[in-house]
């Protein structure tokens, strides 16, 4: 166990390594940073000056390490379109914005996801199966940026119940968490569903059965507690759904978190800001896997020794 | 299900093989299958002659029109027109060629280099294998969209931007798959045969094992045209993806967004059709797992 919990670190730690390597190389190719810093008519004893200051003189893999030894520490420079801070400050202020989010859009899918799963297991092929397969089908087919514009209009300016955009009480927070879960929902009920199905079949629940338990504490007690592991496995994949779906619905409702700082970021050409985020939401992504993966290998241990 | 067992197949008895099983079974999602056939494959391949109007001209003086059923729409605008004044219908035919071309291309390229890989990481093993393995591992590792949102901002957005996006993010799951089944389909009797009469590896690799894998593939591939199509629209809808003014059907929900109150037509009507091309290939990829290749039951 101790081995396998080592090569995979090690494993994840290649790949941030890779990833920083590709988000470096790809940042520098975006365009030459010092047309973005200095205006059109700068002299070239002033391009050189610049270029001396932040270090963009020296050769490619010089600036990399340096980029790297500065990464590990956290610093990786201050922005150059929000003046005066610095990009890791940045991040860190945002970031609690997308993890309530995310928080929020994670409960609203277990919420509904677990109970709806089971429940389409235990009274599989009836009508509400079939509906409960409708709209899993349906959720994973709608694109969420379209869901986000469809339910902001019905919502927020038809209906005048929930606010259009921004960030403030829980009532900013609903239509974006229920976008964002969406996905999950959807993808999370065919997980307990098909689950339950093979625990349902089990020898040890007929057992429970014969013994005279109440069906809904077979259910919902013996059946789930074992069900459950795989949806909760589930949760690397969830990780990068999120990460990604808080790029595209943070900008739909214009939620100030990190998702948004990307998208500007990116537009504005801000190499030390999008560095910063896709190395944070790198890291937080690859330790997601690893996590799973050693909380796999706990429960299934045949992974071990593959 | 006889035909998931490997067996030498002969390479033109592939397509045979799924026409077959089409006709055969029951349960085929006919109404799944028409939609895509009339909602992306004909609009894609013949858009000049189905669009009524031109895609990207447009007169300010016919701007926001509604569609014929509301007051104040016409027959001429079906589905209305957006703020230039573009007839929406005619938009959504001529996006369809994008969707139809990124999900084609997107898919042709990733399923090329990712099975090529996985052939040879499955067929020769050791340190080739751990090598392209590796490769996969880090690769499905990678926040999708920031290494899209990046790429594009350092090459640009383009056509040709997407379909390598497209390509980093999807050869590692042919790859993955396709080793697997080939690590279990090299030990059988008549690969060691044909390595005794002589094939090359080459020859083996792609007369004999490739052929056992296409089922495979042929799922895979159609399972992944609604994720593609998604993708890319997403992409689009971030600005980051096909530039304006090409009608794509993501651009044109971000062309409507803020139009939302007074115009909702303008980004409704292609939510809807990328909504029902995606709930298609997902219906007809779910379809052909199921009777191509019941293994695949975890993808």
């Amino acid at each position: 166990m101790q081995r396998y919990i080592t090569i995979r670190f090690l494993q994840s730690l290649l790949a941030l390594f890779v990833m920083s390597m590709i988000v470096f190389s790809l940042a520098r190719m975006t365009g030459d940073p010092l047309d973005v810093l200095l205006p059109m008519e700068a002299g070239e004893g002033e391009r050189e000056r610049v270029a001396k200051h932040w270090g963009l003189d020296r050769p490619m893999y010089e600036q990399y390490f340096v980029f790297l030894g500065k990464a590990l520490r956290g610093d990786f420079g201050t922005s150059w379109k929000w003046q005066g801070h610095t990009a890791m400050g940045l991040v860190m202020e945002r970031m609690p914005a997308t993890l309530q989010l995310a928080g929020a859009a994670i409960a609203i899918s277990v919420a509904l996801a677990l109970p709806f799963g089971v429940l389409t297991a235990v009274w599989r092929d009836t009508l509400f199966d079939s509906v409960g397969k409708v709209f899993a089908i349906l959720g994973q087919s709608l694109p969420n940026f379209w869901l986000g514009i469809v339910l902001m209009w019905i919502f927020a300016v038809s209906l005048g119940w929930l606010p259009t955009s921004g960030r403030g009480g829980i009532r900013h927070m609903i239509l974006p968490a229920v976008c964002l879960g969406w996905f999950q929902v959807a993808t999370m009920m065919r997980l307990v569903r098909s689950s339950m199905l093979d625990v349902l079949d089990s020898e040890f629940v007929k057992l429970t059965r014969i013994k005279g338990l109440p069906e809904w504490k077979v259910v919902w007690k013996h059946c789930l507690r074992n069900a459950a592991i795989t949806p909760l496995t589930y949760f690397a994949i969830t990780a990068g759904a999120l990460i990604t779906g808080s790029v595209i619905i943070e900008s739909v409702f214009a939620w100030p978190g990190t998702g948004l700082l990307a998208v500007d970021a990116v537009r504005a050409r801000d190499f030390q800001v999008v560095q910063a985020i896709v190395i944070v939401f790198a890291a937080v992504f690859i330790l997601a896997n690893l996590l799973v993966d050693i909380l796999y290998a706990y429960i299934d241990p045949r992974i071990r020794y593959q | 299900m006889a035909m998931a067992i490997p067996q030498r197949v002969p390479w033109y008895m592939a397509p045979l093989q799924l026409l077959r099983a089409i006709f055969q079974v029951r349960q085929f999602p006919g109404v799944a299958m028409a939609i895509l056939v009339f909602l992306l494959v004909i609009p894609g391949l013949f858009a000049e002659w189905i669009a009524p109007h031109d895609p990207i001209k447009g007169s300010l003086a016919l701007r926001l029109k509604p569609p014929m059923w509301e007051k104040g729409g016409s027959i001429t605008y079906p589905l209305g027109t957006d703020k230039v004044g573009r007839d929406v219908l005619s938009r959504i035919i001529y996006g369809a060629r994008v969707s139809l071309r990124v999900s084609i291309e997107g898919i042709i390229v990733s399923g090329f280099i990712g099975t090529a890989l996985g052939l040879i990481s499955g067929y020769f093993g050791g340190r080739v294998d751990a090598l392209i393995m590796r490769l996969v591992d880090i690769s499905l590792g990678l926040p999708i969209i920031l290494v899209a949102l990046v790429f594009v901002a350092a090459l640009g957005p383009s056509f040709s931007t997407v379909i390598a996006v497209i390509t980093i993010l999807l050869w590692a799951r042919y790859a993955r798959q396709v080793r697997g089944e080939v690590l279990s389909i090299k030990e059988r009797d008549f690969i060691a045969r044909a390595r005794v009469a002589g094939a090359s590896h080459f020859r083996i690799m792609f007369r004999y094992l490739l052929p056992n894998v296409v089922n495979t593939l042929i799922v895979l591939a159609t399972l992944q045209v609604g994720f593609v199509i998604i993708f890319e629209s997403s992409l689009s809808f971030l600005g980051a993806g096909i530039p304006r003014p090409t009608p794509a059907w993501g651009l044109m929900v971000a062309d409507g967004r803020e139009l939302i109150v007074t115009a909702w037509w303008i980004s409704m009507f292609p939510g809807i059709a990328i909504m029902l091309t995606v709930l298609s290939f997902n219906l007809v990829g779910d379809w052909l797992r199921d009777h191509l290749d019941p293994k695949l039951k975890n993808i």
